[in-house]
Formats: structure tokens, sequence, C-alpha cells
């Protein structure tokens, strides 16, 4: 009884929490849960879990070439396409900033690849990397260089898909960057020209300082975001050629519906989410330390 | 030092509507000069343009001997305080006093020395290392005010830079600045909505509405000689009492009420129009005065200041204040016995609203 009336706040405050806490646990720690507890087993074509194989799955996917080679690709993948698309998006946002005339028309269009689906812009470029007919290739063939094989060349599709997916980031990453740069105070920027602070100066000393925490949070979603890539890669390379482009969610796709083995394809979700977990906190110990908050 | 001198300024924004409407206006070296006006008139503007921040649509700026126009803010030899200070949010009180010198090259240790002595001239010395969201308002307003002497240039140009205090700090600040300002010599350009602040600071002050120059003058000349109505209802309070009157050829008077007329002497009728505005100060509306005439009106309302009392009339249907010394228990519907004291009674022409005329004498 005296429990029961000791308890009040914490019920009446999981009451309010409730609609969250169902929704996170059906779509986010289920799931999880049931990730962590499927890759201890073997399972069968139906997914169930018929043999416990403690961390057989682990050690194996460890000791697979083919899974070293598609975290090698991810980390590549990530390196390429978040400095690229943070740093594209951060350039065009000071321009786009400018007072200028007609600046509005280029704010909306910088923007808009935010607006296409992962799924259309993928196939807009399949067609631009067309062997024969692609505008890419006519390009070089007008400059007469040799035609380049883009997705299905090894040695350069996971450039291809990188460049791919750098344009698709930029007009979310240009929107937030542009709204964190009109949120610094104009007469910041007047008093430090009336001090005779040069364009340089003032893009060193005041923009870049205040828009610390909006390059901070772009790149941690940016990140996040291209280990988490998959759209592009189904679509343009399916993994291939010779898995150069096998980025580990895709690996972990093709392991669980196309190979049936959903043991160890939840080995290979809870290393990336491992790996995604210690990216971000590091990211938090040592980025967020040069970052200003207001 | 550089004299500042505004000839036809004109500024538009939109190319139609103009927010500075021909400004003629010399400043002097090392004068403190206000700028007051109610809000929207252009005061900011006219700091902005001063400072090179916005350009002049037309007429030229000159300092000293040289047109400016389109010389570069950083060039001109002037500093601002920002309204809303424009610290620098991430810089400590000591980076943002040094900014400036920073951005000249100038040394280390030189800037070193002059951040710390301009902060103690401030009382910020303890403050240097902390950011300015750790500082108070009044505080933040002296970083601000640091900054821009530590730049040791002529002129220096506010906006508004009290208006976020309160106001025992405000009256504080209002005349430390002052003193600073004789101190160090330097010329001040001061917008201020407040006509207090306006009175109490400045050596001249200018007075602008709706983009105009309605009076340039030190604050006691603008207060006794108003040039026009506005000036007369904007310094003051409570404001001038106004009332039309009418101007009676035959007797010769001006009558102000269906009870009150005074009388005028024949040189002065010349001057006047048919109607006149008529204009006395609450202070000239005077307890009876042996000697002279007296009038009545019936009270409408009291004020009890303690050291004063507001007093307000009902002149036929327009209320008029008077202004008297020490403590007066009145009561509505009583009729109050007064007189005017005729020399400081301003009478202004009903179409123009200029001033025609001050005191009751030809
Ligand atoms: N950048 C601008 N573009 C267009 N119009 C402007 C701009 N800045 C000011 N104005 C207009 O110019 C007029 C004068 O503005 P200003 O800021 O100079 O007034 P102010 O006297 O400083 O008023 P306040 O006391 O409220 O600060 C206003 O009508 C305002 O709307
Ligand atoms: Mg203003």
């Amino acid at each position: 009884m005296k429990l029961w009336k000791r308890t009040v706040n914490v019920r009446v405050g999981l009451l309010y929490l409730l609609p969250s806490i169902i929704l996170f646990g059906l779509f986010v720690f289920y799931p999880m849960a049931k990730t962590i507890y499927l890759s201890f087993f073997l399972t069968n074509q139906n997914g169930l879990p018929v043999y416990f194989n403690g961390l057989e799955n682990y050690t194996f996917i460890f000791s697979s070439d083919e899974f070293r080679n598609s975290m090698k690709a991810t980390l590549l993948f990530v390196v390429y396409t978040v400095p690229v698309s943070v740093l594209i998006a951060l350039i065009m946002a000071i321009l786009a900033n400018e007072k200028l005339k007609g600046v509005g028309f280029y704010r909306t269009i910088f923007s808009s690849t935010m607006g296409i689906s992962v799924a259309a812009s993928a196939v807009v470029w399949l067609f631009l990397f067309h062997p024969s007919v692609g505008a890419f290739n006519n390009i070089l063939k007008t400059v007469d260089l040799p035609a380049v094989q883009w997705l299905l060349d090894p040695d350069w599709a996971l450039l291809s898909v990188s460049l791919t997916t750098i344009w698709m980031n930029i007009g979310f990453n240009f929107l937030v960057i542009l709204g964190g740069l009109q949120n610094i105070d104009e007469s910041l920027y007047e008093s430090a020209t009336i001090d005779g602070a040069g364009y340089f100066t003032k893009l060193r000393r005041i923009t870049i300082p205040l828009l610390s925490p909006t390059l901070f949070f772009i790149i941690t979603i940016s990140l996040i975001n291209a280990f988490q890539s998959f759209g592009q890669i189904d679509i343009l390379t399916k993994g291939g050629p010779i898995q150069s482009t096998n980025l580990v969610v895709y690996s972990i796709y093709k392991e669980a519906f196309v190979n049936y083995q959903f043991g160890t394809a939840s080995a290979q979700a809870i290393v990336l989410f491992g790996v995604v977990l210690i990216v971000t906190i590091l990211q938090f110990k040592f980025g967020e330390r040069k970052v200003h908050y207001q | 030092m550089e004299r500042v001198k505004l000839e036809n300024v004109k500024k538009s924004y939109d190319k139609q509507t103009e927010v500075l409407r021909d400004i003629n206006v010399e400043i002097e070296p090392g004068e403190f000069f206000v700028l007051v006006g109610p809000s929207g008139c252009g005061k900011s503007t006219m700091l902005r343009v001063i400072a090179g921040l916005e350009e002049i649509s037309a007429g030229s700026l000159i300092f000293g001997e040289e047109i400016v126009n389109d010389i570069h803010p950083s060039k001109r030899g002037i500093t601002m305080v920002f309204q809303n200070y424009a610290l620098y949010p991430h810089m400590t009180v000591a980076e943002n006093i040094g900014f400036g010198l920073q951005v000249k090259k100038l040394g280390k240790q030189l800037r070193k020395e002059k951040i710390e002595e301009v902060a103690a001239m401030l009382g910020l010395s303890d403050y240097l290392s902390r950011k300015p969201r750790q500082l108070s308002g009044g505080q933040r307003q002296r970083v601000a005010l640091a900054r821009a002497i530590v730049n040791e240039q002529p002129i220096c140009l506010m906006d508004e830079p009290l208006s976020n205090l309160d106001a025992k700090l405000r009256a504080h600040m209002r005349s430390e600045l002052r003193r600073l300002q004789k101190k160090l010599g330097f010329t001040m350009i001061y917008v201020t909505h407040d006509q207090v602040e306006a009175m109490t600071m400045g050596d001249r002050m200018m007075i602008l509405d709706k983009g105009i120059a309605q009076q340039i003058g030190s604050p006691m000349d603008i207060y006794n000689y108003p040039e026009n109505t506005f000036v007369a209802t904007f310094i003051g309070s409570p404001p001038m009492n106004l009332k039309k009157a009418i101007v009676q050829a035959g007797a010769p008077a001006i009558r102000l009420s269906s009870t009150i007329t005074l009388s005028v002497e024949a040189e002065l009728l010349e001057k006047l129009p048919d109607s006149v505005i008529f204009g006395i100060r609450p202070e000239h509306l005077v307890q009876p005065v042996e000697g002279s005439k007296i009038y009545k009106a019936p009270v409408v309302n009291v004020a009890l200041l303690g050291n004063e009392t507001l007093i307000s009339l009902d002149l036929d249907g327009e209320e008029w204040i008077c202004k008297w010394g020490g403590q007066w228990h009145y009561k509505v519907g009583q009729s109050l016995e007064f007189s005017i004291n005729e020399e400081e009674v301003c009478l202004f022409d009903p179409e123009t609203e200029k001033i025609i005329q001050k005191g009751m004498k030809g």
C-alpha cells in the first residue's frame, strides 16, 4: 500500500511516456534485442533460431574475407563521402548566404536534392553512369578521353557510388548549414567590418566558430548515414563488381534475405552498431571540445 | 580631430520612400552630439550612413575636408557601439576588446597592455577571461564600450546603448559615458529615443522626425525655443500644452477658450494670422501672481508626485497640465485659479506649425 503511494510520481511519469515507450519498444528496442539474440544462433530458412551457436557467428565473420572487405569498403565510403559533402555544402551555403540578386533561386536549387528520394536519384545517376549513352562518358568522349566503366570497373565503382551519395547529401547539409549561417547576428559582421576585418578574417574568426555546433551536428548525422547507406548500392551496383561496393548494410541484407543466414547477418549488424557507436562517442569526446555553444 | 558634416544627405532603402530627407548638420570635434526622435524616424539609418554601413542615396558626408561617401567603414576613423552590443559570443572579454587591435596587427604585448588599461578604466579587469554570456547586462555594455574606445578612433557612434539596462544602471551609465567622453575627448554621436537622455547628455542635439531634421541646438535652446509644435511636444515631460486660439483684432486679444482671453499688444498683433496655436509649458501655468491676470478652469485630475503636483485642467474639452511645486490637494471639479507666465508663451502658425513668436511682448 505504502509502495503504491510512494511511486505515484513514477507511475504518472510512465503514463506520459507510454506512447513513446511503446513506439520505441516496438520499432527500436525489440528489434535490437532480437538481433542480439539471433546473432548467437544458427537459423533455418524462416529465420527461426534452431541451434545455439555461442560466439561462433562472430568468430566466423571476423575471419571471413568477405566481411573484412565490406568493412574496408564501408570505411573508405565514409572517408570519401562525409568530408566532401560537408565541405561542398558549407561552401555553397556561404555563397548562398551573401546578399546578392537572385540568390533565392540558388538557395532553392541547392537544397533541391533534399526533395528527391534515394531511389529516384540513384536511378538518375544510373543513367548518367551508363557506359555508352551516359552523360559522363559522352563528356569524356568529346574531350577525347577514354570511356570509364563507372559502375562496372572495381576500381571506379566505389568512387562512383560515393559521388552519387555526395550529391544526394548536399541538399540536406546545405539547408542545415544555411540555417546556421542565418542565425549569426549581422551586427557581428558589421562591427568586424568597422574594425577593418576582411572577408576571410570574418569567415575564420566569426562564421566558422559560430557555425561549429551546426557543423558538428551535420558531421555526426552524415557519419551515421554513410555507415548505413543502402538504397543507392542496391540500385547502382548491388554490391559489385567483385564485392567492391559491398557496404556493410548491403552485406547484411544479402546475408539475411538472399542467403537466409540470419545469425551471421545479425552478428554483422551488431558489429556495425558497435562501430557506429564508437565513432560517435569518439566524435563527441574529441570533436565537441572545439564546438562553441551559444 | 575632424568635423563631421552632412550636406543634403538623403537615404532611401527602396528608391521610393525616403528615410532621410535632406539632412544638413555639422558636428564639431569633441562634441557630444545626440540624435533623438520617435521610433522609426531614421536615427539608426543616419548613424549607419555616417558609419558607412549604408550607402548614401544623395548628398555628401564630409569628415574634415574630405568627402567620405565611398570610403570603407574601417578607413573613416570611427568606432561603433551597437544597440545589442554585438559582442562575439565565442570570444572572451579580452578577445572581444582586442579584436580590432588584432585585426590591425598590433603586437601581442602592446595589445595586452591596451586591453588591460581600458579594462581597468571601465572596471572590467576581473572579467577579462569570461565569455559575454557570463556577464550581466551592464557589464556587457561596458565591454562594448571598452571595445569601442580601445581602438582610439576620433569618432564614436552609439545606437541606443543604454536601452537594455534598468533605470538605475542607465542613470549611472549616462554620467559614466559622459565623463569618459569628456576625458578622452573623442567626438560622440549618440542615438536615443529617450528625451531625458538627450537633454542630460548632449552638448547639442538634433531632433529627427520622419527623416527630417526638426531642430538642431543645445538642449536648453531647444527646450526654451522650440521651432515647431513637434519639437515642443517631443521635448519636455509632461509635454508643452497646446491649443488652437483665435486672434481677435478688435480687442486686441487672443481668445484661448470661452473663459480665457489674453490681451495682445498692437505690435504683436501685426505678426499674427487669424488664429494661432497657443503653447505653454506646464511649469509656466503658475499659482496666481499678484498684479497679473488670474484665470480659472475646472480641475479634471490631480497627480501628486510628492515633490510636485500635476494638475489637469479642462479648457473647452482639451486637457492642459500645470506643474506646481509641492503638494496640492485639489478635488476634481473644483475650479483652479492660475496665472500664465506670458514671457514663456509660444505662438505657432496653425498651417505650418512653425513658431511665430516667443513671449507676448512684440
Ligand atoms: N534595411 C532596411 N530596408 C528597408 N527599410 C528600412 C531598413 N532599415 C530601416 N528601414 C526603414 O527606415 C525607417 C527608419 O528606420 P530606422 O531604423 O533608422 O529608425 P530608428 O529611428 O532607428 O527607430 P528606432 O528608434 O525604433 O530604432 C523605418 O521606417 C524602417 O522601416
Ligand atoms: Mg534604431
